[in-house]
């Protein structure tokens, strides 16, 4: 970590987005994360993508469990609403803010130990709500913050620091996702911000729950030789093989995506994820045979990164399913959420 | 792009800035630092080793620094390096045992400096403490060439003037006051010299032939001559309606001078617009502060004379079509005016002027009458004439002709051994790294958002009561505790070395300036346009790492705004960023290995 905080100054070019603002309006806090560490990097790709799409810092929710990377709500945004909640329950505190408010950007920081260990349950039924928000894990297979020991996402014969060897299979969150019908699912690499800030963009954009798995190297406990984990490794190993651009509705395609190749997915508001395959056999958008795609390669060592499983249209996200209204649920006029004391007696009466 | 090659010593030194556009190469931010930790007398001596007159060119410098420092690029305003030289020279203790020794037993070689001006003095200076012995020839009766007699007493106190020639002089310098040499031929076949250095200035000031000019040549002055006669009192009172002709910095002196001898009424004219003008915009201020009208777009047409008297000029009206690039494409004449006046005072630019050198001493002189002079040695046409300062190249200005003093000096060295002068030390750099341990770099790394402190004055009403005021009253001890913090320490350069990174991206993260880019290698144009923050400074250099290890790409420093703040090494987990001090060896006579140690070199 660093005690020297990011001093106030700034390069006089610096871009504005529709709002005026510039990236250095949407840090945070000094991050007392290690130095080098991937989350550090995550919360610059988050900063760039929030400013990239023009969102309003109010109009931002930050949300945690406990753990290294839940500690980095308080890294960026710092004019954003954030709670830290109990440890791997935050999917709940998601919930509950989102059916009160559906207008806003959620996005939930969680780490493989939050939301693979103590909170899987919490996920997995946060996916099977298909709440909206974005479900950002930063996976780096041990527990920093308890000092290195071997999280659920640690790989069969990757080595600890002091040199034991995982036995225990790996719980997958690209998989698992996909399994539970998440409807977009990518995995990406603190390292690689040219994959990873569109696809925050698309998945904070995306009507529905949007998990990326990003493999965020822990640069003190699991950076060493025999990991598979570490910043080597996952630079030998990560293959992408679909590249998503965000196209912000208020912007012009300027760039080449080479016509054919490039799929475009609209959304809502008229922005755009523009899906490009880098692999030929790939099909995003079948979550079957993205699924075996993804296990297959994950058998051959490889880690795929890119929007893995994207379903274009999604019908089921928690507000549509439970027909709340357009306005959000906390700005209804009290008389409205509550008919009353009269209205309750007309409807026990039904049942009398 | 290649891997910058930092073992050139220029790719450092041109990063700070300041630094790079001193003439001298004066450590600034090194003395800024000495002075925000109170050791005045230390930074005054950083300054004196390349500047040699700290009190004086802290309140006179034309200051090149200042428009290069990295601080006006960050925030538009560069830090007060001139005025915070000036604090290190207010403040310093004794200095002078501080000095090198001066050998008791000389060499043997007689050196001949001609003018007592900045050029000369440093020649002594360096060349005092090698064992020469150095006689200065001086016209007037007074030391200090033309920092005493063209820049006013209000703007440098003569007590400054005295301690730091004094310094050198004190050296044991012969100094032959009102010895006006008249013959360089006398000189060279009687005075028993080894070398002669030519630092006599350009004491010259140009003239302006228009009719009446010599009917009312009583009440026309020329601008250096006429702050010459003040200087030494020879000249007490002007009318009360003074035109000055001319608007460089001679001119703000003038009209400035003429101020406090009785004017009322002064108005400075110039030919072109203001963006046209040559005086420096400190300099235009000061005397915009003292109510000086300076009149643009009037050429001067003639003198008006009755009954033999000055009545005042007429001018030309001017208009001036000027393109995109700021230059002036074509120009009319649109109207006359008259303007009363009771004295003109011509300050359009000066000359070196020769008369005393003859030209059949193997001396060249060129088409302008202006002797041949190599820009590197300094040495004439014929061996061991040697000129420097204004006298070489024509007016520039004091930091200019101290650079000149010290390169010459350095020609009279390597003369005088029977060494070819062009064999010259090389510049160097040295680096070492600043950090101290966990969370601490041994420099004050923080970046203080504080603005540029103003130089307080004193007040108009009592600063023309009398003409040897100083208008300047200098930094107060919080406005010098602020500005110091201003400077970003660009001499604490960010060092990278590929072969540690792991590419996590964490120095990229953190630099607030985002000068830091991790991307494929490319040609410097296009790869300028790929940066993170676009690079379109190209004045500025850009650091190219070698190919990094796991993915090939290439870590680019835009060397630009960089802050100096140390994050990109803070932040890394490998120290592929480390912040080393450079310091520049510049080298002066004192450092030229000497004759014996040189033959040995080369037989070895």
């Amino acid at each position: 970590m660093t005690f020297i905080p990011k001093p106030k100054v700034a390069h006089p070019s610096l871009p504005k987005n529709a709002l005026g603002l510039t990236r250095r309006d949407y840090e945070g806090a000094l991050s007392t994360l290690c130095a080098g560490c991937g989350h550090d990097s995550i919360t610059a790709a988050i900063i760039e993508a929030c400013w990239g799409i023009s969102a309003r810092p109010e109009n931002v929710v930050k949300l945690s469990g406990i753990g290294c990377s839940s500690k980095t709500t308080a890294y960026f945004v710092s004019g954003g609403h954030g709670f830290n909640s109990v440890h791997g329950r935050m999917p709940s505190i998601a919930m509950g803010a989102n059916a009160a408010n559906r207008d806003l950007y959620y996005v939930g920081v969680s780490g493989d130990g939050d939301s693979l260990s103590i909170g899987l349950g919490q996920f997995c039924h946060a996916i099977r709500r298909n709440l909206n928000m974005l479900y950002l894990i930063e996976n780096n297979g041990v527990y920093g913050l308890t000092k290195g020991q071997f999280s659920a996402s640690a790989d069969i014969g990757t080595k600890a620091k002091k040199g034991e060897v995982n036995q225990q299979p790996p719980i997958d969150p690209v998989l698992l996702a996909m399994n539970l019908g998440a409807g977009f699912v990518a995995r990406s690499f603190s390292g690689d911000k040219a994959q990873l800030v569109p696809l925050i963009q698309a998945g904070l954009k995306y009507p529905g729950f949007a998990v990326i798995d990003v493999l965020s190297p822990c640069v003190t406990f699991n950076d060493h030789e025999g990991s598979t984990k570490s910043y080597a490794y996952t630079r030998e190993h990560f293959e992408p093989v679909v590249q998503a651009d965000f196209v912000p509705f208020q912007r012009e395609i300027t760039a080449d995506y080479g016509a054919g190749q490039a799929m475009p997915v609209v959304l809502h508001d008229g922005s755009r994820i523009l899906l490009r395959k880098l692999a030929e056999d790939y099909d995003p958008t079948d979550a079957g045979r993205a699924y075996g795609y993804v296990q297959e390669h994950i058998a051959k060592g490889e880690v795929l990164t890119g929007l893995l499983h994207l379903r274009p249209t999604d019908q089921s996200e928690f507000h549509a399913l439970n027909r709340t209204p357009e306005q959000p649920l906390n700005q209804l006029p009290y008389a409205k959420l509550s008919p009353g004391s009269k209205a309750l007696e007309k409807v026990l009466a039904r049942y009398r | 792009m290649n891997p910058t090659d930092t073992s050139r010593p220029d790719y450092f030194h041109k990063v700070v800035d300041c630094q790079w556009a001193c003439p001298a190469h004066t450590d600034v931010p090194e003395y800024i630092r000495l002075i925000a930790q109170g050791r005045f007398t230390d930074a005054y001596l950083v300054n004196r080793k390349s500047n040699v007159f700290p009190g004086i060119l802290g309140r006179v410098c034309d200051r090149p620094c200042e428009p290069a420092c990295r601080r006006g690029r960050v925030e538009k305003k560069p830090v007060a390096i001139c005025r915070l030289k000036r604090v290190a020279a207010d403040h310093k203790d004794e200095f002078r045992d501080r000095l090198a020794p001066i050998p008791q037993i000389k060499n043997g070689k007689k050196i001949a400096c001609i003018g007592a001006g900045c050029a000369s003095l440093t020649v002594a200076n360096d060349l005092m403490p090698l064992g020469y012995e150095v006689t200065i020839f001086e016209q007037f009766g007074e030391p200090g060439g033309l920092m005493r007699t063209n820049i006013p007493s209000f703007r440098l106190p003569q007590g400054v003037l005295d301690e730091e020639i004094g310094a050198i002089i004190d050296m044991g310098v012969e100094l032959k006051l009102g010895h006006k040499i008249e013959s360089m031929r006398a000189l060279l076949a009687d005075g028993g010299f080894d070398a002669v250095f030519v630092g006599s200035g350009a004491p010259k000031g140009k003239e302006l032939k228009l009719p009446g000019r010599q009917e009312a040549a009583a009440n026309i002055h020329i601008g250096i001559a006429w702050l010459e006669s003040v200087a030494f009192d020879h000249v007490k009172s002007i009318g009360e309606r003074v035109l000055i002709i001319g608007v460089g910095n001679t001119a703000m002196d003038c009209c400035r001078s003429s101020l406090r001898l009785g004017a009322k009424n002064v108005k400075v004219m110039a030919r072109k617009p203001r963006q046209f003008f040559k005086a420096s915009e400190w300099e235009l201020e000061d005397a915009e502060e003292e109510n000086v009208q300076i009149v643009i777009n009037r050429s001067p047409k003639a003198f008006v004379v009755e009954g033999g008297k000055l009545k005042g000029m007429t001018f030309d009206v001017m208009e001036y079509d000027v393109d995109a690039r700021g230059r002036i494409t074509a120009e009319r004449i649109t109207g006359e005016e008259f303007l009363p006046a009771d004295d003109v005072i011509l300050a359009i630019g000066q000359e070196n002027a020769f008369p005393w050198i003859e030209r059949d001493l193997g001396i060249e002189f060129d088409k302008w009458d202006v002797p041949k002079v190599d820009p590197v040695t300094f040495e004439s046409t014929r061996p061991g004439v040697f000129f420097g300062g204004d006298a070489a190249f024509g007016p520039k200005n004091i930091i200019w002709a101290v650079e000149h003093g010290h390169q010459a000096a350095i020609s009279v060295h390597q003369y005088c051994q029977g060494l070819p002068v062009a064999d010259r030390l090389a510049p160097g750099v040295n680096l070492q790294s600043r950090k101290m341990g966990m969370h601490e770099w041994s420099y004050s790394n923080d970046y203080s958002p504080v603005e540029r402190r103003l130089m307080p004055h004193v007040s108009l009403k009592e600063r023309f009561k009398k003409i040897n005021i100083e208008v300047e009253l200098g930094f107060t001890a919080e406005q010098a505790a602020e500005e110091v913090q201003r400077c970003l320490n660009c001499d604490v350069q960010t060092i990278f070395d590929a072969k540690l990174c792991i590419e996590c991206d964490a120095c990229i993260d953190i630099c607030p300036v985002d000068c830091l880019t991790m991307t494929p290698n490319g040609e410097e144009a296009e790869l300028r346009t790929r940066l993170k923050a676009p690079a379109q400074n190209v004045t500025q250099a850009l650091y190219v790492s070698a190919p990094l290890k796991f993915t090939g790409r290439v870590m680019v420093k835009d060397e630009d705004v960089c802050v100096h703040c140390g994050l990109c090494a803070e932040r890394c987990p490998t120290a592929a960023w480390d912040m080393q001090k450079s310091h520049v060896k510049w080298p002066h006579a004192a450092d030229q290995p000497s004759a014996t140690a040189a033959a040995g070199l080369k037989s070895a």
